[in-house]
């Protein structure tokens, strides 16, 4: 064991304090402010302690919305950002490990070439080609639909080649056990690949659920209407005002709504996001 | 396979079942960008138009900031999927009314469908902003306002200045904000939202200056930008000085700032008239406003403000009947008891003539006279070519591009001098840039 | 490399690859080959008329000052945000690993912000640091500091970089903290039994064993300033003040914004794409190294 002695045993306790509540302030500053009615945010004059409008805030935040902007409760965005992130992550994950069983268990023409169509769409984000990807969602009849918020997003090169990697470790000898079998591809498909791939499909299902709740600039665009919205575009027009104030306890309890689902899968998920993360790093 | 085939139909289930409300009525879309109080506004004047009649539903929608729900809209546009109604801020106008096919003008709208619409009706100092110079209404003026001073009487009181005589003139406000920063508002004598609209565009206009040639770009998309003249470089001098011990203090180019004056940091802000639900909500002092300043040694000084705020165009391609239910609702907007109330509840300026004459004969100034003080600006002489308004393409650019040159001066990165020049100039080029793409 | 035992099926192949080819030719392929089409053209803002000008767009973009400005600005922003972010996030993953006991908990209360949408970042931070109702930026202004980061452009930016940086903070973190607890407790007794002092253990043994951690980790900092920072710069700054917070792609996102000027904006993209595929082109040859490892 390294020299533990005195003093110095303590060291790395302070200092992670300190990063943890540095970490957390704007966090906690965020949630006192949602607490106190908004002329006194807006004045500038809020104080370091919970105020004492918690309740209402959150209740008026959830179901009945900001009175002066959406109108659309919070509620209805956090189900609309649910079913976003949900299908984004599902939809990724099940085209992504098809194409990777596909590309390592087959060979056949242009496979390679397939590969690297997919490959390649990782230095494409979305905010590069913004205007024609929202044109071409348009002509599809894709706008204000959830097909219209997921799809577009839907391929992913950094899960295929995730799926990739980890289909190269399984055994060899279990593909030719199967095929003594008779059993075809498809079979081998659920019968092994699938099972074998639980936990590396959670651990990818977190980093994917973070990454579909995120979406910013492809829902503000898509949606058109207020009941489509999802709660990080929400609070975006919310805090946008052209004559009249921000709500700001409103807007700041939104962000803690919009913060809780993504934070709470992450911590609770801890050891697949660890690895989903460690793994897939693109 | 399996799955994802069950998920793409899921998907699509439920896309399509959220995607068509069942009603028979004729959607009227309607993108808006207001909040607050205006945005409940909004939300009753369409509710009580749809329960006037029986055809027609209008659906409002909330699309963010100004840039945001032009941006919004004119990409649907380009996708085939705009709304009936978009509102657009001022300055979007050239950029609007170049775009032919894009819009249905209002005059074009009400003579098709039948409707019945005296130009002359309305506030001309209004709906001149939109219109084309024969007098043709181009867009709806929904919301206006002016640019007025709104100053804190309290400070004035502990200043030692008179809280009921505020300065008239620049000299005047630049006197008093130093008695108040020795007074102990040392972080914001005096400031404004709307950088440019406030500092170029209404200043130019109220001291009777061209900001470019053409009547600032209302005769033709070829003007060239003036307004590097002595009068707009003195006061920007003025300003870079005073920011210096923050007699003066920026406060952004939009209205994020206005928090300054009703926390009691800033007593003098220049901003919009309508601010006011804001103030009369969160200003914990007494306060008033009055109109902006000017410099008096500069001939005809005061002239007229011109307006803010936003219209409503009628995008292009839409189906008759639509058109008709659009009419009808400008014609219910027009109504004067729904101008009053517009007014009143919204701070926002009334567009007809029978509004403001009803609103002055009732006595409501009296109480309020601070909701008349953007009124007497924009009718305090008859507009010049100077203060008829502008009309300058890419405007939301240049706005930025004048911002950005302002910021520089004032952050002593330039001289004011070069920040001026360098303004006109770049934005000469954006201009040129417009020209060319309009299509003619 | 490739599996010894497979299949042989001639359509089954394709069909699996099919839903993700699908996607990936409507939703990449045909947008990109638009934008590039666009990067050609100028272009009224409704659409209603354009005209072909061959590399005008790219020329005049190169001849603008701005344009080099702005990359400047990502560059020095990447530079901060990567700087600041390792060396925090190190120096907490050091102590992390030194605490044998709470090391879990600590690494639960520092990874959540990965979770937060950089928008919602930008308005926490925008909520602390705004100059007239931030609670962090009047007591700043108390201390006699003139911060606006509505008027200086500095200012903004380091706000910018600090609401980026908290929330990489703990990607970095996560990283470090598997790099350092993968290195040998041998190999670091060995070097405190030769009597090497705790800060000199961590330079000559520690940080060269992290090295490949490092240099991942920079260039995952570097395409996250590109991308992922887009939703913090439009909900806190819009790239303003002058421009002092406009990184590339914000401005491709602005210059097209209202249709103001479209052929610009593709031509951008045309030119990130460029670039990207370069910063990938690094990735990978890495990742395969460390595959093939």
């Amino acid at each position: 064991m390294v020299e533990h002695r005195g003093f110095s045993r303590f060291v790395p306790h302070i200092v992670l304090c300190i990063g943890v509540a540095i970490i957390a302030f704007p966090v906690y500053l965020c949630f006192v402010g949602s607490t106190h009615p908004q002329d006194v945010t807006s004045n500038g004059q809020m104080p370091l302690t919970p105020g004492p409008i918690f309740f209402e805030t959150y209740y008026k935040t959830l179901f009945v919305g900001s009175s002066g902007s959406t109108r659309e409760p919070v509620a209805t965005m956090l189900v609309n950002s649910f079913i976003m992130a949900c299908v984004i992550a599902l939809g990724k994950i099940s085209i992504s490990i098809i194409s990777a069983f596909s590309v390592v268990y087959f060979k056949f023409p242009f496979r390679m070439a397939a590969f690297w169509l997919i490959f390649i769409t990782l230095m494409l984000p979305v905010e590069v080609r913004i205007y024609p990807t929202y044109k071409i969602a348009a002509d599809l009849n894709l706008l204000d639909s959830y097909a219209g918020l997921t799809v577009p997003l839907i391929a992913s090169a950094t899960a295929t080649l995730f799926f990739r990697q980890f289909f190269m470790t399984i055994p060899d000898e279990l593909v030719e056990a199967s095929k003594l079998d008779g059993a075809g591809p498809m079979r081998f498909f659920w019968d092994t690949v699938l099972p074998l791939s639980r936990t590396n499909i959670a651990a990818l299902f977190v980093i994917l659920f973070i990454y579909g709740w995120n979406q910013y600039l492809w829902p503000i665009l898509i949606t058109t209407r207020d009941d489509m919205q999802t709660i990080v575009i929400g609070i975006k027009k919310m805090i946008v005002t052209a004559d009249a104030l921000t709500e700001w306890n409103v807007v700041l309890a939104t962000a803690m709504l919009a913060m809780l689902p993504p934070v709470t899968v992450v911590v609770l998920m801890q050891r697949w996001f660890v690895r989903g993360l460690v793994e897939t790093e693109k | 396979m399996k799955r994802s085939t069950l998920l793409t139909s899921l998907t699509i289930a439920a896309a399509t079942a959220l995607a068509s409300p069942a009603s028979a009525q004729i959607e009227i879309q309607w993108w808006h960008a207001l909040t607050g109080a205006n945005n409940a506004v909004v939300v009753r004047l369409s509710e009580e138009f749809n329960q006037s009649q029986k055809e027609y539903k209008v659906v409002p929608s909330y699309k963010g900031g100004y840039a945001d729900t032009m941006n919004a809209g004119i990409a649907a546009f380009r996708a085939g999927n705009a709304p009936h109604i978009l509102q657009v801020f001022e300055v979007g106008t050239a950029t609007m009314m170049a775009a032919k096919g894009a819009i249905k003008p209002v005059h074009l709208l009400m003579k098709d469908a039948g409707e019945k619409f005296d130009p002359n009706a309305y506030l001309p100092t209004i709906t001149g902003y939109y219109s084309t110079l024969k007098g043709e209404m181009l867009s709806f003026p929904f919301n206006s306002s002016s640019a007025v001073m709104w100053y804190n009487k309290d400070a004035f009181k502990k200043a030692g200045l008179d809280p009921n005589a505020p300065p008239k003139t620049w000299p005047e406000v630049f006197a008093a904000a130093k008695k108040l920063k020795a007074a102990g508002y040392d972080t914001c004598g005096f400031s404004n939202a709307w950088a440019t609209w406030v500092n170029v565009e209404q200043f130019s206009a109220w001291h009777n200056l061209p900001i470019g040639t053409k009547g600032n770009g209302m005769d033709g998309f070829d003007t060239v930008l003036t307004f590097n003249n002595p009068a707009l470089l003195r006061h920007l001098e003025n300003l870079v000085d005073l920011q210096k011990d923050k007699t003066y203090d920026y406060s952004g180019r939009t209205n994020a700032g206005e928090g300054r004056f009703t926390s009691g940091e800033c007593p003098i802000f220049l901003t919009s008239s309508a601010f006011f639900g804001n103030v009369a909500a969160n200003a914990k002092f007494e306060w008033g406003n009055a109109p902006m300043p000017y410099y008096p040694d500069i001939a005809g000084a005061p002239q007229n403000s011109i307006i803010g705020g936003a219209s409503l165009w009628v995008m292009g391609g839409k189906k008759a009947d639509e058109y008709k239910g659009v009419a009808k609702f400008f014609t219910f907007l027009s109504q004067t008891d729904k101008q009053i109330e517009l007014h009143q509840k919204s701070g926002y300026l009334p567009i007809t003539k029978a509004a403001y004459e009803q609103t002055k004969a009732s006595g409501f100034y009296k109480e309020r006279p601070h909701l008349e003080t953007p009124l007497l600006e924009l009718t305090n002489k008859a507009p010049t070519e100077n203060s008829r308004g502008l009309r300058f393409g890419n405007m939301v650019q240049l706005r930025d591009m004048w911002s950005e040159e302002i910021e520089s001066a004032l952050a002593g990165k330039k001289s004011a001098k070069q920040a001026l020049e360098d303004a006109v100039n770049r934005g000469n080029a954006l201009l040129r840039q417009f020209e060319k793409t309009v299509s003619r | 490399m490739q599996k010894r035992a497979i299949f042989g099926s001639t359509s089954l192949p394709y069909l699996l690859l099919l839903p993700q080819l699908a996607v990936v030719a409507v939703f990449f392929y045909w947008p990109a080959s638009q934008a590039l089409w666009q990067s050609f053209l100028l272009e009224d803002a409704f659409g209603l008329s354009s005209t072909f000008v061959w590399f005008e767009n790219y020329s005049e973009l190169f001849a603008d000052s701005g344009y080099y400005r702005t990359m400047m600005t990502t560059a020095v922003f990447a530079v901060m945000v990567a700087g600041l972010s390792l060396s925090l996030a190190l120096l907490l993953a050091v102590q992390a690993d030194k605490a044998i006991h709470g090391a879990g908990i600590y690494r639960t209360l520092l990874i959540w912000p990965y979770a937060v949408a950089p928008a919602v970042a930008g308005v926490l931070w925008i909520f602390m640091f705004q100059p007239s109702l931030g609670v962090v930026a009047q007591g700043i202004r108390s201390l006699g500091i003139a911060w606006n980061p509505l008027l200086n452009g500095n200012d903004a930016l380091i706000l910018v970089v600090l609401a980026s940086t908290w929330k990489q903070i703990s990607y970095n973190f996560l990283f470090f903290l598997a790099g350092l607890q993968s290195i040998p407790r041998a190999v670091i007794e060995a070097a405190a039994i030769d009597g090497a002092s705790g800060t000199r253990r961590f330079w000559t043994i520690i940080l060269p064993l992290l090295s490949p951690t490092v240099f991942f980790l920079v260039v995952v900092n570097i395409v996250y300033v590109f991308f992922d920072t887009f939703g913090i710069i439009d909900a806190m700054t819009q790239g303003g003040p002058s421009k002092a917070t406009e990184t590339l792609v914000y401005k491709v996102f602005f210059d097209g914004r209202l249709g103001g000027n479209l052929g610009s904006s593709a031509a951008q993209s045309v030119i990130l794409m460029i670039l990207v595929v370069g910063l990938t082109a690094i990735q990978f040859r890495f990742i395969e190294r460390r595959v093939a490892y």
